[in-house]
């Protein structure tokens, strides 16, 4: 059998930014009909790779060809029109506008020569529901969730008769029902020819769909292979330049409740609620305990940790802090009894990318001190190398504006945000998202040491495997209301599932 | 969806509620005139706020795209005084035909639009510095061709500013209404049923997003302030209409106005969201406080200014509001 002829073909692509080499001499070939894992730590070069393919950078070196034919394109819409149709890593969409127009906008559906709105509905809810994914259209894309926006970034691209589809990181904020109801979309795709870019940090995700993958490693190209001709083992070595470090340690101790029962009370929420937010529930944790909070997106996860927080005030029932009742009505009013909130959204509500590393580490600690207490310059120094290295956030200087971090990078600095303020409660809202498995693997250990010196922790996240690994307790939402609360002993995902399907603990 | 249940699902959309609020403020306003003069219940002080301010309204419908967009254009008011300075000047000391005068008119406004919008998008020079320059460009040159305030006496001038529409019940409009009436319509419609339109909308939300959505972000950044300079020059001409004289010193202050009028028409001045109804309501709402401020005889104008300022506080209040409560 001949091969058949690559659709795109980037030969010795590199790419230098101030003071990095991004990219060096890597080489990447795409077929029609078949699924391309692009694969990689955190700030490997994927997302760069994908940016200078589009135009959205230039390069400084190399060729790109598409279709046979050599191209450089000036900038995205040049590479949408050639065929090219990207989901960039960070959700690009216009929040002012409502969630059918950010599917069309620039290529709206027209009769008589002005733009059909409810030809363009139509056509979104069409689109929308091969996501599986059924929503009013007409409403603003602002209001919805992350995963909402993301499968509307997915279904904007899907869109164009592309050739070539290019999606980096669209799985990291949807859950397993999501994700299987994507790869089926894609699976279809490729039926049809298209040649597919998937970028994801979920090896098993990878292995269900990719037919080949390319794996970088700092900027280098290590290999391309057929996803049938290497193991995850391999593959995830191959990614990391040597062998992942297991967390069984971390299995065993985490689930130990015996000395939690002793433990004092943190925070108690008794018929907590907010209109079309939650419904009442009541929840406790207890200091160095970790409650998982498990549910599909838009179950009320976020909207349930931001009440505790504060960050949005409830309609009924009360918060008990430290057996005290406390009216919780602002972020501050979270500060002060030193609950940290971290944001699944770290574009508009976490990092400011104009900063150093250092500064927006710095950021949350200092605002709790009061801007009239400003913390030495060697202190700062001091805590950002301590979290920088704890991490293994990269590049090391931590006067790397955030901006030019990686996706997965940037995560990490957000995270060391809040745990520099030593909260005594912290909330982590999908603290994982888009973070490579080595990095992943740090990030539980140091959540599980933590709570092992006392500090009580609310976790969310789509993944129940790692809600299952941390917490010991996990309460599961479905409909906005909390439908089951959990000692985790000898819980299974497939139980919590089951729980989130049937709406009530059997 | 069956149309009962729309019926029953329907609210006010957030949106929709600072223009809603400026609408209630505009009835209460002449309710209140109403109720202690009787002679503003004629219909005929309604026509007259449009006679009066249609001008400053196509000006506002020019600052609306700009703001939407997340720019402020501050030359307005200058380029309003260059076209009148201009029509005098060539109508009176050159002789220039009515239409050529009003072709050339609309024509530098447009330049000076696309000028100041290729400065901010291109050397990513600050809305507000780059339209700050226009304004003292614009003024500067007014000043440069004229010194004084001539009156026009040209026939198709003068006719345009005498003719007026009979409208039933005894009143009357002017044909600058009904120019600038088509203006609010065309901005409607352009806001709403074009590519271009939208766009506007898409970059005020996320320029960033916009760019790499592949949206003609530049052409369309540039675009608006051109259309703003436009509108500056055709309300420049309304003007002349109105007064039938060029003044240098005219209009000083209108940039301020139009502003005002647009975020009390509910449109968000960080971009993205508001309507040109909502700056028809604006515009109507300020000449509305300056003529019950008229008809009270005892007040000094000064009154409008603070009132303005009142009002602009209340609204960017209850925009934060809004904004807050819809997260
Ligand atoms: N605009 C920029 N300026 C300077 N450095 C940059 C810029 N963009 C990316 N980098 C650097 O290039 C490297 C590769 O980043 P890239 O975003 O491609 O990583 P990635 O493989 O997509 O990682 P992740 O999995 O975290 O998304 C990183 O070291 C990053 O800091
Ligand atoms: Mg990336």
């Amino acid at each position: 059998m001949t091969e058949p002829e690559a659709i795109l073909r980037m030969t010795g692509i590199r790419k230098e930014f101030p003071g990095v080499v991004a990219l060096d001499d890597v080489d990447f070939r795409m077929f029609p009909g078949e699924v391309h894992a692009l694969m990689g730590e955190n700030g490997a070069g994927k997302s760069t790779l994908i940016k200078t393919l589009t135009g959205v950078h230039g390069i400084d070196a190399g060729t790109i060809e598409l279709g046979g034919s050599a191209v450089s394109f000036a900038g995205p819409p040049e590479a949408q029109r050639a065929g090219v149709s990207t989901v960039y890593q960070e959700v690009n969409l216009c929040p002012n506008l409502s969630v059918a127009e950010n599917i069309f906008i620039g290529r709206e559906p027209r009769r008589f020569g002005r733009i059909h709105w409810a030809g363009m509905r139509r056509r979104a809810e069409v689109l929308l529901g091969a996501l599986d994914l059924r929503l009013d259209v007409s409403a603003g894309l602002g209001s919805q969730s992350i995963a909402v926006q993301q499968m509307v970034a997915i279904a904007r691209a899907l869109d164009v008769s592309a050739r070539v589809l290019v999606l980096d990181e669209p799985t990291s904020s949807l859950d397993a029902g999501e994700v299987e109801q994507l790869l089926k979309v894609l699976r279809s795709l490729r039926e049809d020819g298209m040649a597919i870019l998937f970028v994801s940090h979920f090896i098993d995700q990878v292995f269900a769909i990719a037919d080949r993958m390319t794996v970088l490693r700092n900027g280098k190209l290590v290999g391309e292979y057929r996803t049938s001709d290497i193991t995850p083992v391999e593959l995830v070595t191959r990614m990391i330049g040597k062998e992942l470090e297991v967390l069984d340690d971390l299995e065993e101790s985490a689930h130990d409740r015996s000395d939690l029962a002793a433990a004092p009370v943190f925070l108690q929420a008794d018929g907590l609620s907010r209109k079309g937010a939650v419904a009442p529930f009541s929840l406790e944790i207890r200091q160095g305990e970790v409650v998982g909070l498990a549910g599909l997106l838009g179950s009320g996860r976020t909207e349930l940790a931001r009440l505790l927080f504060g960050a949005d005030h409830s309609d009924s029932g009360t918060l008990t802090v430290d057996g005290a009742v406390v009216p919780m009505r602002t972020p501050r009013a979270g500060m002060d009894h030193r609950i940290a909130f971290s944001p699944e959204d770290r574009k508009t509500e976490g990092l400011v990318g104009e900063l150093t590393v250092r500064e927006n580490i710095v950021l949350a600690l200092q605002a709790a001190r009061g801007w009239s207490r400003p913390l030495s310059r060697k202190r700062q120094d001091e805590l950002a190398a301590r979290y920088v290295a704890a991490l293994d956030i990269r590049p090391t200087s931590p006067e790397t504006l955030v901006r030019n971090l990686s996706g997965g990078n940037q995560q990490k600095v957000l995270l060391a945000r809040w745990l520099i303020t030593e909260p005594r409660l912290l909330i982590l809202d999908e603290p994982t998202r888009g973070i490579d498995i080595g990095a992943k693997t740090e990030i539980q250990r140091l959540v599980a040491k933590l709570s092992g010196d006392g500090m009580a922790v609310l976790f969310i996240s789509a993944e129940l495997e790692e809600v299952l690994r941390l917490s010991h307790r996990v309460t599961v939402l479905r409909d906005r209301k909390v439908v089951a609360q959990l000692d985790n002993e000898s819980l299974t995902a497939d139980e919590i599932m089951s729980i989130i399907a049937e709406g009530s603990s059997a | 969806m069956s149309t009962l249940t729309r019926v029953k699902e329907y609210r006010p959309q957030q949106r929709h509620l600072p223009m809603i609020a400026t609408l209630v403020l505009l009835v209460a306003a002449y309710g209140y005139g109403a109720s202690q003069y009787p002679a503003f219940g004629s219909g005929q002080v309604v026509f007259n706020l449009f006679i009066n301010y249609s001008w400053l309204l196509v000006v506002a419908i020019g600052m609306t795209f700009v703001i939407l967009t997340g720019g402020i254009d501050l030359s307005v008011g200058s380029v309003v005084a260059l076209s009148t300075v201009l029509s005098a000047e060539l109508l009176t000391k050159h002789g220039w035909s009515a239409p050529a005068v009003i072709v050339l008119v609309l024509a530098v406004g447009a330049l000076l639009g696309t000028g100041m919008g290729a400065l901010i998008h291109y050397f990513e020079i600050q809305p507000f510095i780059a339209t700050l320059v226009g304004l003292f460009f614009a003024r500067g040159l007014c000043l440069t061709i004229s010194t004084e305030a001539p009156s026009i006496d040209n026939a198709v001038f003068t006719s345009i500013a005498q003719t007026q529409i009979p409208l039933p019940g005894d009143s009357h409009v002017s044909i600058s209404v009904v120019i600038a009436l088509v203006v609010v319509v065309i901005a409607g419609y352009v806001l709403h049923y074009t590519r271009f339109g939208r766009t506007v909308y898409a970059v005020g939300g996320s320029e960033q997003s916009a760019v790499l959505m592949g949206l003609k972000v530049a052409r369309t950044k540039v675009s608006v302030y051109a259309l703003s300079g436009f509108c500056s020059a055709l309300g420049g001409l309304l003007l002349v209409f109105y007064k039938l004289s060029g003044d240098p010193l005219s209009a000083i202050g209108t940039e301020l106005d139009a502003i005002a009028a647009v975020v009390i028409g509910g449109t968000i001045l960080s971009g993205g969201s508001g309507y040109v109804v909502g700056t028809v309501l604006g515009v109507l709402v300020l000449g509305m406080i300056q003529t019950l401020i008229d008809f009270d005889g005892t007040l000094s104008s000064w009154w409008t200014k603070i009132v303005i300022g009142a009002l602009l506080f209340g609204f960017i209040v209850l925009q934060r509001l809004i904004a807050r409560r819809a997260r």
